[in-house]
């Protein structure tokens, strides 16, 4: 049974995947309110924030715009999960002699898929606002490795979100504190503006290191520490939210 | 042939929490035949029904279903049965072809174009074969539901409550596909809560109540454990229709003439006696 769960695998991503081919406003909802956000700071506030940098503003807040990106983007995994719960279809593969993990990890490809095309999206739009790196190719592959990182972390809290919800509200809900993680962070002014316990909560919370550690590789500059640090929260998190997915899946299907 | 059931089922006990649904069912069920678990609702056939296609752990007893046990191994029985949950399990995003191909190459078979297409045409789907499922009528989505439960013959199928919510023309449907099965050779338990139903298509009716087969056995012998069929004389009052009949002088005798009185007599004089059997 095991030998099928490759073959199972790419099957139900590609059901997964023509949902989304089938609803783009999914992937364009997700990269929409980050395009506001980044206009909006760019044209509204941006002029008032200092960072004590020389680069530009928007140079400067793309990171944390990419990641609300994708937080926003992992709360449509934990609505179809939980809609493929409540359908009856779910019930279905599950009495079929099919790989069982199969059934979350298509899941949570399509939505790293899904949620590349957002980022890509909203980088393009950056670009037209001015956006501009003379990062290597080897930088821009550790730009895409920790957003991968990142997007799978996440999903995989989408997926306990999905998995033990009671209701689509509350199968989308769990995304909200994740969006508004980078603005208690360096993603849009530095931390060292911020009044003691709010500045020591944002150097201290995942986001900082990780958007420092994207915007040092976007502007050429030595990662430092930063980028341990942020990996070492990206892969905590990620087996932490694998773990208690696969318990709640198992205590599911048994 | 096989001499042993396709399904056995010993002594399963279930509860939730503290609700006690099933406490203690048994019963075989011949391969090849039709068997219909009747209850109302409530008595727990959708979870003996979980139990059996792996998706639920029973607290105590076994089962077997194809002389595999439902709890050692699982995935064993899953490549016997097909399961037709209570809500027609479909992708409705998807057309009707793509959720037969989907469940094709779940099953790792070759050409699911070909049995997608024939499936189709076999459940008289072929011209909303490319239209959404969520463009279905009810009827049409229990067709394809159990189109797509058909993939890969398993030797035995479930079906859970396959009729509710239909109207009587896709439950004539859904019969007959059932009874083409049977004939095919598939073992098809399934659950009702229509005595009508379990009249129609099965060989065996076990009555779950109360968590316990309360009765089993085939059409003929439930009706021996009731009193004979005796003939009662009830008080028929005139309808609307006698009245109007007898006040435009219609002549034409009403109803089937049981009483030996026409229609006009019958009207006038104010009721009439109607035989009809009942059985109790």
């Amino acid at each position: 049974m095991t030998t099928h769960v490759l073959g199972d695998t790419a099957v139900l991503t590609n059901r997964s995947l023509r949902h989304i081919l089938r609803s783009p406003d999914t992937i364009i909802t997700t990269a929409v309110t980050p395009i506001a956000l980044m206009l909006l700071f760019t044209y509204v506030f941006g002029g008032a924030i200092n960072t004590g940098s020389g680069e530009s503003y928007v140079n400067y807040m793309l990171p944390g715009i990419l990641l609300i990106t994708i937080a926003s983007g992992v709360a449509y995994t934990a609505y179809r999960l939980f809609l493929d719960l409540q359908g009856g279809i779910f019930e279905r593969f599950q009495s079929m002699p099919i790989a069982r993990s199969s059934v979350l990890w298509a899941h949570v490809l399509t939505s790293l898929t899904a949620n590349l095309v957002s980022v890509a999206i909203v980088i393009a739009v950056a670009l037209i606002m001015g956006f501009r790196t003379g990062a290597s190719v080897a930088a821009w592959l550790a730009v895409a490795g920790i957003l991968i990182l990142f997007t799978l972390a996440l999903t995989w809290i989408a997926v306990i979100a999905g998995l033990s919800a009671k209701s689509v509200d509350g199968a989308s809900a769990f995304s909200y504190p994740l969006i508004f993680l980078p603005f208690i962070s360096s993603a849009f002014v530095p931390t060292d503006s911020m009044p003691g316990p709010v500045a020591w909560f944002a150097e201290n919370q995942p986001v900082t290191s990780i958007v420092d550690t994207l915007r040092a590789l976007f502007a050429q500059e030595p990662v430092g520490n930063d980028v341990w640090i942020a990996l070492a929260w990206l892969v905590g998190i990620l087996i932490v939210a694998y773990a208690v997915s696969i318990a709640i899946y198992r205590r599911k299907i048994s | 042939m096989t001499t042993q059931p396709a399904i056995r089922v010993q002594g399963i006990e279930k509860s939730f929490k503290d609700v006690h649904v099933l406490r203690g069912v048994d019963f075989d069920v011949t391969s090849g035949s039709i068997f219909a678990l009747l209850g109302s609702n409530g008595a727990g056939k959708t979870t003996l029904v979980r139990i059996l296609s792996t998706l639920l752990k029973a607290d105590a007893g076994a089962a077997s279903v194809q002389g595999f046990d439902v709890a050692g191994k699982p995935g064993d029985v899953r490549e016997s049965i097909s399961l037709t949950g209570q809500f027609a399990a479909v992708d409705e995003v998807l057309t009707g072809w793509e959720n037969l191909v989907l469940v094709a190459k779940l099953r790792h078979l070759n050409n699911p174009a070909a049995i997608a297409d024939d499936l189709l045409a076999r459940f008289s789907l072929t011209d909303a074969g490319n239209r959404r499922a969520s463009t279905y009528s009810g009827g049409m989505r229990r067709r394809l539901d159990i189109a797509m439960s058909l993939i890969g013959n398993p030797p035995i199928i479930f079906l859970d409550e396959p009729t509710t919510g239909l109207d009587p023309q896709a439950r004539i449907e859904v019969w007959q596909t059932v009874k083409e099965l049977a004939k095919g050779g598939t073992t098809v338990l399934l659950t009702t809560q229509y005595l009508d139903e379990a009249e129609q298509l099965a060989d065996r009716i076990a009555i779950l109540h109360k968590g316990t087969i309360i009765q089993n056995g085939t059409l003929t012998e439930l009706k021996q454990l009731l009193p004979p069929a005796k003939v009662e004389y009830i008080e028929k009052q005139p309808s609307l229709e006698d009245v109007f009949l007898a006040l435009v002088g219609d002549t034409r005798e009403t109803d089937t003439g049981e009483t030996g009185t026409g229609g006009i007599n019958a009207a006038q004089n104010d009721r009439t006696v109607s035989a009809r059997k009942e059985t109790r």
